[in-house]
């Protein structure tokens, strides 16, 4: 895999069945930076996220010292290897003076934490500037996050005013120091061994979100965050939507089943319709909050799965089901109305299950598979790619 | 099924009527207590479905808050600002035939986590005036804010309010007056509790929708069923199996979730083209022809034991909500079908039971 050429080489094109394989085999490891400053609520939103903290919960975490290292299995094939960073000061500069090279080489996505309510936010920014220069530095791939937090204590009339003005003085600073440091000698820069994404791209890969742990504003920033690493995402957003077209669905949903943060979908045309623009991050919502709900009623830890088959008809109107569907995953499907239908999908969705066993970790080789094992491998014939970071990441890290 | 259901009704007349005046207006519930002690909050929470957490962005209440609950049955709510003395006011009489005469219930609400004995001393008075002119009011205190409390320091509080109130009444001569108590609080289910015990006091023949749960929960092997108003999360009835909240906030988060969804894909017409396409070979039948049920019905298996929880639409105000017992999932056809009848009857029974003046309500109610 790694003698493949990144660039250019697109989902389109089908590359061997040996390197498909091959690279469905391999359990990706991403590196994933949690910075910003101290209190700003990393380490809250990341025990919501990954560990279900209902969002009052967090008030006894404390204050990380150093970094806190962890290592999140998601879906079966994708290991995360979250490095909470104490945002105290002391913390801060060793970061970026003894530890620079540590922290920041093969970084695969920065999340960087603005706390709205700072008072100083100059210093904010400038420690920003020079943990983005550390990361152009070692890592420039890497994909940055900025999420501007704890938006429920600005009034919901101004919310967007602020972080409108935020975001962009966020995205000046970046752009700055993303300029300042190709100013000094590329040399310095070019000790990355990794392929360059597309000639000399002088930006980097920025996203801004405005979050809050007290509402769906927090799925929304980690499911795009979370998206960009899912290996194999072509792949499954093409079974995805042969599926949804098979059964007649109008939306297909598929959710991690720890985090409930949704990894893929497809929304028939008719679906796009749906004036409902937040509802994937509000369906995490909702299931993650059942799921509070049914570990209190059952008494079971809140990481354990919860509810295992859903279903729900709206008279003449949709219908829906939720299932548990591969070991790592759940899908919703909604649909139009209609017995006959609805039951036919549910077979359906079972009779699918296989495609999708990729998603529970590295897929065995093609001989060892039996049955019903073998279209699976058929069907992964499209192979996805799209990260030619794969040598730089795999590289042994903390 | 048709003999049970008769039976059913049978049983449920038995059941002694509520010796309450029959009135002609609505039923009212009338929010009291000192000012600060959370009535407008408890009223937006319940009935206005605001967040708990923004309630500390409420406005102190000026004037008297008319508030009408339209529902099974049409409800007002009058909040009434804490610092007005309604029995001693030298500014203003108030007519009190025309706050109390109807039916209804007075929530008068204490805050625990406050010094409470001004707030008792003017309960007393409110029940002393009450009790003589206007009996059939149901006075219930709820002991509210109570979320912070340890449990033993809650049931300290509930006793001390309680002796307190009985010694200063049977001094007056007042025994028996009809006054409950409740542990309230707006961060949890505590205060829909509260109100679903107050609001069944007001239904007329409640004991016959008891029964009919009750029966539906023995045939169909169910832990327990609710009737819940979806608005407010309220239960109007219940089975009578013991009272657990645990399975009450399960069934009211339950009905949470399937508005949820209801609001992001049920909300919203679907195209011509679609309608058109699904209506075509090889279905070759209108939707409404498609589906089984022309309510909301839902199920939900939990993980452990597979015991499964049912939802169901009764009218458009009403859902029936069960935990099933484990394994049930299985027999879901048959239990669909009981339920149908079970739904039937009840949708019958509001019929009957509906006030005639009342003209609400009475869309929602026609039978399918």
């Amino acid at each position: 895999m790694g003698a493949l050429p990144a660039a250019g080489h697109r989902a389109g094109d089908s590359g061997s069945p040996a390197a498909t394989l091959a690279q469905l085999k391999k359990v990706k490891k991403q590196k994933v930076l949690l910075m910003g400053k101290s209190g700003s609520g990393k380490s809250s939103m990341r025990s919501i996220i990954f560990s279900n903290y209902l969002a009052r919960d967090t008030r006894r975490l404390g204050a990380t010292i150093d970094i806190d290292l962890s290592h999140v299995k998601f879906l079966g094939n994708l290991t995360l290897n979250l490095w909470d960073c104490g945002g105290q000061e002391a913390f801060m500069e060793n970061y970026l003076s003894q530890q620079r090279a540590h922290v920041f080489s093969n970084v695969g996505v920065l999340i960087y934490v603005f706390d709205i309510e700072s008072r100083d936010v100059e210093r904010d920014l400038a420690t920003y500037v020079n943990i983005i220069s550390a990361l152009v530095q070692y890592s420039r791939e890497a994909k940055v996050f900025v999420l501007i937090h704890k938006m429920d204590l600005i009034q919901p009339m101004t919310r967007e005013d602020v972080f409108d003005h935020r975001a962009a003085l966020v995205r000046r600073k970046t752009a700055e120091a993303v300029a300042i440091m190709h100013k000094q000698k590329p040399e310095q820069v070019q000790q990355q061994t990794v392929p360059s994404a597309a000639g000399e791209d002088l930006s980097i890969n920025l996203q801004l979100f405005a979050t809050s742990i007290w509402d769906q504003s927090l799925y929304k920033a980690w499911a795009s965050i979370i998206h960009d690493l899912v290996p194999n995402l072509s792949v499954i957003e093409a079974q995805l939507a042969s599926l949804g077209l098979a059964i007649d669905a109008d939306e297909i949903l598929l959710f991690e089943r720890t985090s409930f943060l949704v990894v893929s979908k497809w929304t028939s045309r008719e679906g796009e319709r749906n004036p409902y623009g937040d509802r994937f991050e509000r369906m995490s919502n909702i299931l993650k909050s059942w799921k509070h709900t049914c570990s209190k009623y059952t008494g079971t830890p809140r990481n354990a799965e919860q509810f295992s088959d859903f279903e729900y008809k709206m008279g003449a109107t949709f219908s829906m089901f939720a299932t548990k569907f591969t070991t790592n995953t759940y899908i919703l499907v909604c649909m139009p109305p209609g017995e006959a239908r609805f039951n036919s999908a549910k077979l359906n969705v079972a009779a699918a299950r296989p495609w999708f066993r990729f998603l529970d970790g590295p897929v065995v080789p093609a001989q060892s598979a039996v049955g019903g094992g073998m279209s699976s491998s058929q069907v992964l014939g499209s192979t996805p790619s799209g990260y030619g970071g794969e040598g730089s990441v795999g590289a042994p890290d903390g | 099924m048709e003999n049970r259901q008769r039976l059913q009704k049978k049983d449920g007349s038995k059941v002694p009527d509520p010796t309450t005046p029959q009135t002609k207006g609505k039923p009212r519930l009338l929010l009291m207590g000192q000012r600060r002690s959370g009535k407008s909050s408890i009223s937006s929470v319940v009935f206005h479905k605001l967040p708990p957490s923004e309630t500390l962005f409420l406005e102190s209440t000026a004037r008297i808050q008319k508030d009408s609950l339209n529902s099974f049955m049409e409800f007002q709510v009058w909040d009434f600002p804490g610092q007005i003395d309604i029995f001693d006011n030298p500014n203003f009489t108030f007519d009190m035939d025309a706050i109390f005469g109807e039916i209804g219930a007075l929530i008068w609400v204490i805050d625990a986590q406050d010094d409470y004995l001004e707030a008792v001393a003017r309960l007393n008075s409110t029940i002393l005036h009450l009790y003589r002119s206007y009996p059939h009011i149901n006075i219930e205190v709820f002991i509210h804010k109570v979320d912070g409390l340890s449990d033993d320091y809650r049931l300290d509080i509930q006793r001390d309010v309680t002796i307190r109130i009985q010694d200063e009444l049977s001094d007056q001569g007042v025994e028996n007056a009809p006054v409950n108590f409740h542990l309230t609080s707006i961060y949890n289910h505590s205060i829909f509790e509260a109100f679903s015990k107050v609001i069944q006091k007001l239904i007329p023949r409640l004991g016959q929708l008891e029964a009919m749960l009750t029966n539906l929960c023995r045939t169909c092997r169910f832990e327990k069923a609710y009737l819940f108003d979806v608005n407010t999360k309220i239960y109007i009835a219940t089975d009578n199996t013991p009272e657990d909240m645990a399975s009450y906030e399960i069934c009211s988060d339950y009905v949470d979730v399937i508005i949820d969804f209801t609001e992001v894909y049920g909300s919203w017409p679907r195209s011509q083209q679609w309608r058109e396409r699904l209506e075509g070979e090889p279905w070759a039948q209108p939707l409404e022809e498609q589906v089984a049920c022309e309510w909301a019905e839902s199920g939900m298996v939990l993980a452990d034991a597979r015991r499964p929880i049912m939802l169901r639409e009764v009218d458009r105000f009403l859902a029936l909500v069960a935990i099933m017992k484990e394994g049930s999932y299985d027999k879901m056809p048959q239990i669909n079908m009981n339920v149908d009848v079970v739904v039937k009857g009840l949708t019958e029974f509001f019929e009957i039971t509906k006030p005639k003046e009342v003209v609400g309500p009475a869309q929602g109610l026609a039978s399918p």
